[in-house]
């Protein structure tokens, strides 16, 4: 029997999971993010854990080591997107982003295009946080542009040759395992991409962490790899199918993307609410002033229209419509209020808020990445706008 | 991933509205749609379009069958604001909605049974029209100011007193209107012919012009006590109550509105060429409009939750003013962009899309005014 859900979505199923998230977020990240966000990195251990706790494997098969009951996949997917909004609650977008990059990239990849022998071999470990995994596509000179990526994989005896360079990976400065996407043959554009699973010690590969604005403990890092030997058996899927595979995932990328931004944007509002009514200024909290009653109502507005837009979304996701118009949108634009908010935040805190010694500034510093990670806020606008001229 | 199939509530909709829809829309597009022009170029429509609304049931979708109504859900009516924004005369679109969603909820909700015999069958019917007559020359978002006075003479109330900016107010048969009293507000039906109760002028506007906008004299006006609507003493809760439908049923027309306007303007701008390709290959432009597009479905997205809230039988205060607070903007912010695009043509009389400008400005006033919401909003999450 099909699953059922409702126009509201989550139910007591995922308001149980929730608190569960919740609790795990509150005290076992929250609680370090200052420390970790000082020393630019988190301990391997939290990835242990979250898989432990079997936070990756939500919306994945029991076989693989997953949670999912079979038929009921979407309601994975449900508690996925639970997860994703409760991870803001950490406070810190890096540990976030790690977590998603090996929730919601390198696994799904690999589930979603992988052949049961890979699955079977790559995935149990991936969800329990034993190995940990990243995304390689964009490269120094293809950003959002995927189709101009220049790495190589050259055909060889019983693999491939990898030969490029890639940046702005997440997890990439720790990963133990990458989906790399390469040429395979020379184009031209969406033709000839192809995706391989890379495993760190390789000889050829090396890398370097990039440090970053925001997103401080990301383990974004810098690859190269010079004639890196690949077995073909680690090919994802068909050769020269690589765009389609990557354009496939764009969707829920992008979900997850908005579904962070808008848990972020409440959080941060509500600190900035919380602030504002504490602190008095010529003698009443800074709050109650009007000009501020009024920011904040455009701001709340803001935020509860991306918040509707998104789950829209994740419906249209979960009922297995395409929606790739849709998700450009929302991530746009719930990326952009989220930063609007966060900003806003920075702004009511007045000079505490440009203080380092306050955590404002760390997710006014997170928050910026959203317009720009994942596709910018231009390529959702340009996807936007080819459905209108289409 | 979701291969598996689910079976998800992806809309507020079912089968049945989405039939509604069609038969709305047919009738809005063959009948209303084409007099648009002439209507707001003669600053009048005719009452016609009202017992013809009536005749196909349009004017009681969720009112009971008792009374004559279509016994539907509140979804209904947002149908029905969507679908009226095809009309292209904010004007007509108003003038239905204040006598659907504005001046008669309140009777279905707080009158009599004979009240209901008297004032809402005839409404539903479209053979009589309504008006609702709260702003006055002194009171506008600031409702608790008004100075219209009912005075208690026996068992008769007497009331003296103006108001302002009525929509409908020349054409209406009578007035759902709030008065001051001794005790309180009271909510009155007052018939317009009443000895003492005139209409002072018609008012000139920028906008929405084919919509009559009255100012009402009441001169000792004598009702009888079977006039009071709902409890004595209870008219300013009466009348929130009222407002809070109101707001969002209008907010859902103007999103739809503003999808209409951007839907004209990508055609508009895939024709009309510039510097030798159309208009929509220039990038600015191009995503100018994707951005409008992005923020309409937002928008809608929060109208229908608003409205999932209401239909379910809460009373969403914040979601309301914030959809209103939306769509408001947008729909002038929407307005503004497309007569850019269209360039001089958008400036000329010639064209609608000055209309659309000048009547969604209205958006942000009407309803309760972008600042009252934001004073809304603000108060409920406690600032």
């Amino acid at each position: 029997m099909a699953v059922e859900i409702p126009y509201e979505l989550f139910g007591e199923e995922e308001e149980e999971f929730r608190r569960a998230a919740r609790a795990f977020v509150e005290k076992e990240l929250a609680p370090h993010a200052e420390e970790w966000e000082r020393a630019e990195a988190f301990p391997r251990e939290v990835m242990r854990r979250v898989g432990e706790l079997g936070f990756f494997g939500l919306k994945y098969p029991e076989k693989y080591g997953g949670q999912a009951e079979e038929g009921r996949e979407a309601k994975g997917i449900l508690a996925d997107a639970v997860l994703t909004e409760e991870l803001a609650g950490a406070g810190s977008g890096g540990v976030a982003a790690s977590i998603g990059a090996q929730k919601d990239l390198f696994t799904l990849y690999l589930y979603r295009f992988g052949s049961e022998e890979q699955r079977q071999r790559w995935l149990p470990p991936a969800l329990a946080g034993e190995i940990i995994g990243a995304l390689a596509v964009t490269e120094p000179e293809a950003g959002s542009d995927v189709a101009a990526i220049k790495t190589r994989a050259e055909r060889v005896e019983g693999g491939y040759l990898l030969r490029g360079t890639k940046v702005f990976i997440t997890n990439g400065a720790w990963a133990d395992a990458v989906v790399v996407a390469a040429r395979t043959s020379p184009g031209p554009g969406h033709e000839g991409i192809s995706l391989f699973l890379l495993e760190a010690g390789t000889p050829g590969f090396s890398r370097r962490r990039i440090r970053t604005l925001g997103w401080r403990t990301s383990q974004t890092g810098e690859l190269v790899f010079e004639d890196c030997f690949v077995p073909e058996e680690n090919l994802i899927g068909e050769e020269g199918r690589g765009f389609y595979y990557l354009v496939e995932n764009f969707v829920w990328e992008r979900l997850v993307m908005a579904l962070g931004a808008v848990a972020g944007a409440e959080r941060v509002y509500r600190s900035a609410k919380e602030y504002s009514l504490t602190r008095e200024a010529f003698g009443r909290p800074v709050g109650k002033f009007q000009s501020w009653r009024h920011r904040f109502a455009d701001l709340v507005t803001a935020i509860e229209e991306a918040k509707r837009l998104t789950y829209h979304v994740l419906r249209l996701y979960l009922a297995g419509q395409p929606c790739l118009k849709e998700a450009a949108m929302a991530k746009a634009y719930a990326t952009e209020v989220a930063f609007l908010a966060a900003d806003e935040a920075l702004q009511v805190h007045g000079g505490y808020g440009y203080m380092m010694e306050y955590p404002v500034q760390r997710a006014w510093r997170d928050a910026r990445l959203g317009p720009i990670g994942g596709g910018t806020s231009e390529i959702m606008r340009e996807i936007v706008a080819r459905s209108l001229s289409a | 991933m979701v291969e598996v199939e689910a079976r998800v509530d992806t809309t507020v909709f079912t089968p049945e509205h989405e039939a509604l829809r069609q038969s709305l829309r047919s009738f809005v597009e063959k009948e209303l749609a084409p007099h648009a022009t002439e209507w707001d170029e003669a600053g009048d429509f005719p009452d016609w379009v009202f017992r013809r609304m009536g005749e196909l049931g349009f004017l009681g979708l969720h009112y009971p069958v008792e009374y004559g109504g279509q016994g539907g859900d509140y979804f209904c009516e947002i149908v029905l604001a969507e679908e009226m924004a095809r009309c292209e005369s904010g004007s007509v679109a108003m003038a239905v909605e204040v006598h659907t969603d504005m001046a008669t909820p309140p009777i279905e909700r707080f009158g009599t049974r004979e009240q209901k015999e008297e004032y809402l069958a005839p409404a539903i019917r479209g053979e009589k029209i309504s008006c609702l007559g709260i702003t006055e020359p002194g009171a506008g978002s600031d409702v608790q100011r008004i100075s219209t006075f009912a005075r208690r003479d026996g068992s008769d109330w007497v009331i003296t007193g103006r108001k302002i900016f009525i929509t409908n107010g020349v054409r209406a048969d009578f007035c759902t209107l709030l008065a001051r009293t001794e005790q309180g507000f009271n909510v009155f039906l007052v018939d317009k012919g009443l000895p003492g109760f005139t209409v002072a002028r018609k008012l000139e506007k920028v906008g929405m012009r084919a919509s009559d906008t009255a100012e009402l004299v009441l001169d000792e006006v004598r009702v009888p006590a079977s006039k009071v609507l709902g409890e004595e003493g209870k008219g300013f809760y009466h009348i929130m109550w009222e407002l809070q439908g109101e707001r969002l049923v209008g907010s859902a027309g103007m999103v739809a509105g503003a999808q209409i306007l951007l839907d004209r303007t990508v055609a508009y701008a895939r024709e009309r060429k510039a510097f030798g390709v159309p208009l929509i290959r220039h990038q600015a432009l191009a995503h100018r409009l994707a951005d409008l597009a992005i923020r309409i479905e937002a928008s809608r997205q929060l109208v229908y939750w608003a409205a999932w809230l209401v239909n379910k039988g809460e009373y969403p205060v914040r979601e309301i003013s914030m959809a209103k607070l939306s769509a408001g903007r947008l729909s002038f912010e929407v307005a503004d962009a497309c007569l850019q695009v269209f360039g001089a043509y958008g400036y000329s009389m010639e064209f609608p899309v000055q209309r659309a400008w000048r009547d969604a400005r209205l958006s942000r006033i009407g309803g309760g005014t972008d600042e009252i919401m934001r004073e809304v909003i603000g108060k409920l999450e406690g600032f």
